[in-house]
């Protein structure tokens, strides 16, 4: 019997097994690999690394996605959570679920489809709030679009496509406080802001950090959103904005499949680490 | 409490700032649709919330269905297949694996477990490039496998799948079955199974939105045009709009077609969204029971 039901399991696994060392493992392998080798496949030590990193563009990506990063972290955090708790404060029933739902609809446009949408919008020519970007300043795409724009409309972008879904993850977790809590808060004198602040802020901190940590996994591998609006800015944006760009670019355009694997490893290791951080510190994982 | 209720003032900001966020996630999808029904020079000239008109929508459809000879039915079509193709073989594959994962005992589990976690969590858009390596040596480049096997491998469904059986199917109705005389296969099909639906449905619903929307994988792994999804064709239509790119020929396009196009790109996405809706909010906070 038990022996049966060890085998069953193993059988069970087995085609998973097979994808998980064809397309997570030996990928991993042949970057590490190419990472730590040259063109004539002698090992190179750190000069692919050292290749990147002198690259005139490297610090520049780095420098982009880094502060990609922060503006789209902040504004999750501080957006996604304030909504959450009004939406669950405020409303009724029926308009919560509405509400919810709506703010949920941009996610179905994820990927290149949600990039089209704001080139329209950033367009002063036909966008549907072309007063607004008037009144910014921004008479042409051209000056929408200039260099030092994008961490924030990328983050638009990112917002308006991601923070619907994180919006019913929290509405959720909110809704799992005890209404005991929050009546005997309120019974204390709490007010809406103290509430927030104290109880239901606290308790959601499980679940912030959660959403944190898939953002930014997510926000390093920026590459479709700053991809197609160098094709469509004309070249204000360039094509190397993002450190994927910038590994696709070494790849294909260069044909130096090392150093495009040197970033690759640079970036998976990034996530690796956020992903340990992840499994030590929430406790997320202690299913077992 | 109602004195309680009645003593607090209403106050319009909460209400104000959700509507206004209404506004910034609705009123972009709203403009689209009705910027498909539009010519370009309505685009520019017209109000942005107005509708063009049918005769315009009937033009901007000739002139998509025309561009690249209905190029734009082949990478919807495209999408479908590998979208479809990698679904099938992603529910084969994952949902046994976590349910053994939560249900059985085997050597290695605690390991795969663990490897299940950190692919699951690794970005990975950063693998793409050695995935093309991988796949140029074994020369799978150009095929439409080359997209669809990665893709079926959704490290993400086995772990919803594992949470699912850990946390809403006792293990004693399993165990039941098993002294029963069940063989493992057939606990699995006649048992397990059937509790799995719902999260047959939202892993499903995960993948299929994963797949369809990637961009940079098939946009590195298939090189010609015909074999494009729809995400990576939408790409080739910008590049052909004169507005976003003067130096196009005479294969233009013009942006109420952009519009149009995206608007077919995002309808299937859609429509299982709204099918799926129930068991997304539920499957979103799947483990959210577990402290």
């Amino acid at each position: 019997m038990t022996t049966a039901r060890r085998g069953s399991g193993q059988l069970f696994v087995a085609a998973y097994v097979v994808l998980l060392i064809a397309f997570g493992v030996i990928p991993t392998g042949y970057a590490v690999y190419f990472a730590f080798t040259d063109a004539g496949d002698n090992f190179a030590g750190l000069s692919n690394f050292v290749q990147a990193a002198t690259d005139f563009r490297y610090f520049a990506a780095v420098g982009h996605v880094a502060l990609y990063l922060v503006c789209w972290l902040v504004s999750l955090v501080v957006f996604v959570v304030g909504l959450a708790l009004l939406l669950h404060r405020l409303t009724a029933d029926a308009a919560g679920k509405a509400l919810r739902f709506l703010y949920y609809i941009p996610g179905a446009l994820a990927g290149a489809a949600s990039v089209m949408v704001w080139l329209f919008l950033l367009d002063p020519a036909v966008s549907p709030v072309s007063g607004l970007l008037r009144v910014a300043g921004f008479d042409t795409f051209g000056q929408v679009v200039a260099p030092g724009n994008l961490p924030v409309l990328f983050t638009l972008i990112a917002f308006w496509t991601g923070a619907g879904g994180w919006i019913v993850v929290m509405y959720g977790a909110l809704n799992n406080i005890s209404p005991d809590l929050l009546e005997a808060a309120r019974i204390d004198g709490a007010g809406p802001w103290q509430t927030a602040w104290r109880i239901q802020i606290p308790l959601l901190r499980k679940w912030i950090v959660y959403m944190v940590i898939l953002a930014f996994a997510g926000g390093t591998q920026l590459f479709v959103e700053p991809q197609l609006l160098s094709q469509a800015s004309v070249g204000v944006a360039g094509r190397d904005y993002s450190l994927n760009q910038l590994s696709y670019d070494f790849a294909f355009q260069n044909n130096n499949v090392n150093t495009a694997a040197a970033i690759s490893v640079e970036l998976l290791l990034v996530g690796l680490v956020v992903a340990g951080v992840f499994v030590a510190r929430s406790g997320f994982f202690d299913a077992d | 409490m109602p004195t309680d209720r009645a003593r607090r003032r209403p106050n319009p900001l909460p209400a104000l700032v959700l509507v206004l966020f209404l506004v910034f996630f609705v009123l972009p999808v709203l403009w689209l649709v009705l910027a498909a029904t539009k010519t370009d020079d309505q685009l520019v000239h017209g109000h942005p919330l107005s509708f063009g008109s049918l005769r315009a929508l009937a033009d901007n459809w000739t002139a998509l269905t025309s561009f690249q000879d209905n190029a734009i039915f082949g990478w919807l079509g495209n999408s479908a297949l590998y979208s479809f193709v990698a679904l099938a073989i992603t529910l084969c594959v994952a949902i046994p694996a976590g349910y053994a994962l939560a249900m059985t005992e085997f050597r290695g589990r605690k390991t795969l477990l663990v490897a299940t976690l950190v692919v699951m969590l690794m970005p990975n858009a950063t693998l793409v490039v050695p995935l093309f390596l991988e796949l140029n040596a074994v020369r799978l480049i150009g095929s439409m496998w080359s997209v669809v096997l990665p893709y079926a491998f959704y490290p993400f469904g086995v772990y919803l799948t594992y949470i699912y059986f850990t946390t809403a199917v006792p293990r004693d109705l399993i165990d039941a079955a098993k002294l029963d005389g069940c063989t493992p296969f057939g606990v699995f099909r006649r048992v397990a199974l059937p509790l799995a639906a719902p999260i047959v449905a939202l892993v499903g619903f995960f993948s299929f939105v994963a797949n369809w929307t990637n961009y940079f994988l098939p946009y590195v792994l298939l090189p010609q045009s015909d074999q494009f999804p729809v995400q990576v064709g939408l790409g080739t239509l910008l590049n052909s709009v004169p507005q976003f790119n003067p130096t196009v020929g005479t294969a233009a396009v013009e942006r109420p077609e952009l519009a149009l196009a995206t608007l077919l790109a995002i309808t299937p996405v859609l429509v299982v969204f709204l099918f799926s809706q129930r068991f997304l909010v539920a499957g979103m906070l799947a483990g959210a029971t577990k402290e």
